[in-house]
């Protein structure tokens, strides 16, 4: 598959702002039970701001992947059949939730909550709009997951593991990004952030590691013998019907030699992975302001090319027909 | 329930374009249109096609042979195109099984593209929209037109009649005749999309003649019977 730069900037944007939401209300959440010193008001608003920052960038991405935007409110309608659809509905809503939540806590709500729970846990606004944006922000993972791996004729994403990388992969994001921020405050959150940064990242190399080790297996279902129906071993293209390419030339095929996949490959396993962490731990050692933001922005990196490489492995049915170009 | 699909006959079509020219000159200038072109008359031309012929060859030579595809929309039964479509632009004709794309409710996702294995479908540049093969509906639905030119632009263009058009779930219709008859058969079957458009095999007029049949065992004029009679022996002793 072509990996269009609107796609690869959309899947990593949303998930590092999903991501640091919910790091954001896992720290007010571990307060609120005594477990982290609390935060001020200005905590919250600023790293609500940065995700709902995150999520219009993802959003304006998406907007450069639609030959006709102008349209894009249609796509709310089918959101019975198509994951397309239902992301375009969460998405918004997520987007909603987010501001809402930075609002809340910029009005100070904490401090009048609207009852208590079991005598000891004060519920405000802030804790319920975190908890519904908790839940659309997991519906968005899987919205946006799905949207790939319900794909059946690419079995290179048609796995569960898709749906178990975007997520993890985008907590890590976030929570690395939530850790980069609490350092640049100059926060002691950042050990906690970074801690749990550090638990997505290594869960992330455990799934997208087990989704290359699945690509290397794959049988393609189909074969130049069913595309065409004739049954001989040798059959080559002479002709692919247009003289200097398609629209299914350009869509279906990356165009990169194997070995910049393997290059791309080696590149993102070692800048998502191993490389974020190593900053991370080092500046937690010298306690750098600075660091972890290069740690996030260092693993931001590795995300576009592992989104790009997810997207150029996939090898669709329909290139059989288009055996010149592959 | 109808469903209208196009049947190909592989062991006619010569692979002219004639099918790809009149397509395009039809679907370019009416209802679907226009289909752009990209650089026309330049060093690399490119457009959108509603349909194209590849050109495929089969075995290794001198022991080879050419075949021509006619590649369109299959008008699956079953179109993974269709429940993906955010918008609801792509959906399936429930009169008659035709698969068509809303060009005002497109959005241009391309999506659906990803859920097509035949990769029938093809994104128009200038448009902005997904298109694809309509079956000439606003041809074969024109009762203004003769009855004979209700068919697809393709079928009338064919100058051998390598197309087939008609209801493939009338079990009388000449198409269905064709599939049942001729060997028709779906392409990439694993898929379960259950294409609609059939194509026909290549088949060899080549006679098998046994040697048996060239030489009969018994056969009294397999050698001249050079004995000389001398009134012992009757036409009829001789073993016929």
């Amino acid at each position: 598959m072509h990996p269009a730069l609107s796609v690869l900037f959309l899947t990593t944007l949303i998930g590092a702002g999903q991501g640091l939401f919910l790091a954001l209300y896992t720290g007010q959440l571990y307060a609120l039970a005594q477990l982290l010193p609390a935060q001020g008001s200005g905590f919250y608003v600023g790293g609500s701001v940065l995700a709902l920052g995150l999520l219009v960038l993802g959003l304006v991405a998406s907007f450069f992947h639609l030959g006709r935007p102008e349209r894009a409110w249609r796509t709310a309608t089918k959101w019975r059949t198509s994951w397309l659809s239902r992301e375009v509905i969460v998405l918004p809503a997520v987007m909603g939730l987010v501001a809402l939540y930075g609002l809340a806590h910029a009005l100070e709500l904490t401090a009048r909550p609207w009852f208590t729970l079991a005598g000891i846990l004060p519920v405000d606004a802030t804790l319920v709009v975190g908890l519904l944006g908790t839940l659309a922000t997991f519906a968005l993972y899987g919205a946006t997951a799905m949207i790939y791996a319900s794909v059946r004729f690419l079995p290179e994403w048609h796995s569960p593991l898709t749906v178990a990388n975007f997520l993890l992969l985008g907590l890590a994001s976030g929570f690395l990004l939530a850790a980069a921020y609490s350092a640049w405050l100059g926060n002691e959150l950042v050990t906690f952030f970074g801690f749990w940064a550090v638990v997505a990242t290594g869960l992330g190399l455990v799934t997208r590691g087990a989704s290359l080790r699945r690509l290397g297996r794959i049988k393609p279902k189909s074969s130049p013998q069913t595309a065409i129906g004739i049954r001989h071993r040798t059959l080559v293209q002479i002709a692919q019907g247009a003289t200097a390419g398609s629209f299914n030339t350009r869509e279906f095929f990356h165009g990169a030699s194997p070995a910049t996949l393997q290059w791309v490959r080696r590149l993102f396993l070692m800048l998502v992975f191993p490389l974020p962490v190593l900053l991370l731990v080092v500046g937690h050692a010298l306690a750098s302001r600075w660091l972890p933001l290069v740690a996030f922005g260092v693993q931001y990196l590795g995300l576009l090319l592992e989104r790009w490489s997810f997207f150029a492995e996939a090898r669709h049915p329909q290139n059989l027909y288009y055996q010149g170009v592959a | 329930m109808t469903q209208l699909a196009l049947v190909i006959d592989l062991n006619v079509c010569v692979g002219c374009h004639a099918c790809v020219t009149s397509c395009k000159q039809w679907n370019t200038s009416g209802w679907a249109g226009p289909l752009a072109d990209h650089n026309p008359y330049g060093a690399g031309p490119t457009g959108t096609f509603f349909n194209r012929v590849q050109t495929f060859e089969v075995g290794r030579f001198p022991a080879t042979e050419t075949l021509h595809f006619p590649k369109s929309c299959l008008h699956c039964e079953e179109p993974p195109c269709v429940p993906v479509c955010p918008t609801g632009a792509s959906y399936k004709r429930p009169d008659n099984g035709v698969v068509l794309v809303d060009y005002d409710k497109c959005i241009g996702c391309k999506y659906c593209s990803w859920s097509c294995p035949y990769g029938a479908r093809e994104y128009d540049e200038l448009e902005r929209v997904m298109k694809k093969c309509t079956l000439c509906i606003d041809r074969i639905l024109d009762l203004t037109l003769p009855e004979r030119e209700r068919k697809p632009a393709c079928v009338l263009a064919c100058p051998t009649s390598a197309r087939l058009f008609g209801d493939v779930h009338d079990p009388d219709s000449e198409v269905s005749i064709a599939i049942r008859e001729r060997g028709g058969y779906a392409l990439m079957p694993e898929w379960g999309t259950q294409p609609a458009n059939h194509y026909l095999p290549r088949r060899k007029a080549r006679l098998h003649i046994d040697p048996d049949e060239l030489k009969r065992v018994d056969n009294p004029l397999r050698r001249e019977d050079l004995t000389r009679y001398t009134g012992e022996e009757a036409v009829d002793d001789v073993a016929w």
